[in-house]
């Protein structure tokens, strides 16, 4: 998605060189911290809900996932996208409606133009599937 | 023996950025100072119209400064400081996009309370800066006519995240046959309403109404 990812030059004060490498980095920092508040020594899925209207492109963010997990509790995390399409408020119909794209921000159904976006701009962690040690009875 | 549990986190994935952005949000407009963040490709035209920008503010008393985010050097930083105004360059060394403590960072020793407009010039790029809140007021998406009339419909996000767009470069807009309608046709398609001005940094065309626009920005961040 961006260029300048020489791997020699990945590192401004813990950055980093593409912009999914960054969201990445934030979900691992995120993950670990509410798995280990959770007591779980290890997280073994992850769930991401990205619209398309926020600029990540999965295939990317999967690659730098995958990289930048190594050596942290998400090493062997299974990562799952759920993609959220745009959706805008018609007021020509007075209701939500989903778009089939990006562009035009028009209702499919009656054309009208509505910059009133209620879906698709979503970087959210979900959900986690942690191990958790099992407490003998 | 471990066994799987399910945490429902539902969080922003940028949380702590938004958090950062949101304090320095509620810092400028304490200060009263608009924050403008300009994005674009890299060459459109984003450090020739904010040193313009900068100077014909400075000629009218206003105070102003400008932090410039490049991978390398401090080119526009020196383009910039020619305006006269304060200017500090962030360099990073790689990374695509300024984050929100990169900024703050480099706005260290600054008073802010001293100036009426800051002006973040992002690293060139139509992506990566879409998801990063810088804390501004105003973003504002920039489309040189040397650049294809569509490009907002390939670079969808970067132009509805933004509150403004400006055309730039327009003193060139006959040699490249540039089709104004399918440009402005193509921000409308991407942001409905969204205010369009057109500039040339070189004749001055447009800059006037661009100078309005702060203008108007401002006062409504100041409620003055």
């Amino acid at each position: 998605m961006c260029g300048d990812g020489h791997l020699s030059r990945l590192y401004y004060t813990g950055g980093d060189a593409m912009h999914e490498l960054s969201i990445a980095m934030r979900v691992i920092d995120l993950a670990e911290v509410h798995c280990r508040a959770e007591g779980g020594g290890q997280v073994v899925a992850v769930t991401l809900r990205i619209g398309r209207l926020a600029a990540v492109e999965p295939h990317a963010l999967r690659t730098a996932l995958a990289m930048a997990a190594v050596g942290t509790l998400l090493e062997e995390a299974t990562l799952r996208i759920v993609e959220v399409p745009v959706a805008i408020w018609c007021p020509g119909c007075e209701r939500e409606v989903d778009l089939p794209g990006l562009v035009p921000l028009a209702c499919p159904a009656c054309g009208t133009r509505s910059g009133d976006i209620r879906r698709g701009d979503e970087l959210d962690l979900e959900s986690l599937e942690i191990m958790v040690a099992e407490v003998p009875a | 023996m471990s066994m799987p549990r399910i945490l429902e986190v539902r969080t922003r994935i940028l949380k702590a950025n938004d958090e950062t952005a949101r304090s320095m949000r509620r810092e400028f407009e304490r200060a009263g100072v608009l924050v403008v963040n300009v994005v674009s490709s890299p060459g459109s035209g984003k450090t020739s119209l904010l040193k313009e920008t900068l100077t014909r503010l400075a000629a009218r008393g206003e105070a102003v400064a400008a932090v410039v985010g490049d991978l390398e050097t401090d080119n526009d930083a020196r383009r910039l400081a020619e305006s006269g105004v304060p200017v500090r360059q962030i360099n990073t060394h790689g990374l695509c996009h300024l984050e929100a403590d990169m900024v703050a960072k480099h706005l260290t020793g600054w008073d802010l309370t001293g100036f009426e407009y800051l002006f973040i010039e992002n690293v060139g790029n139509l992506v990566c800066p879409t998801s990063w809140d810088l804390g501004e007021s105003l973003r504002v998406a920039l489309l040189a006519v040397t650049e294809g009339e569509d490009k907002p419909l390939k670079y969808p996000g970067l132009f509805n995240t933004a509150d403004v767009a400006v055309i730039t470069k327009t003193d060139l807009a006959c040699a490249c046959e540039f089709d104004r309608d399918a440009a402005l046709a193509a921000i409308e398609a991407v942001r409905p309403g969204m205010p369009v001005l057109e500039t040339s940094a070189k004749t001055g065309a447009g800059l006037d109404a661009w100078l309005e626009l702060l203008g108007q920005r401002r006062q409504s961040l100041t409620g003055g």
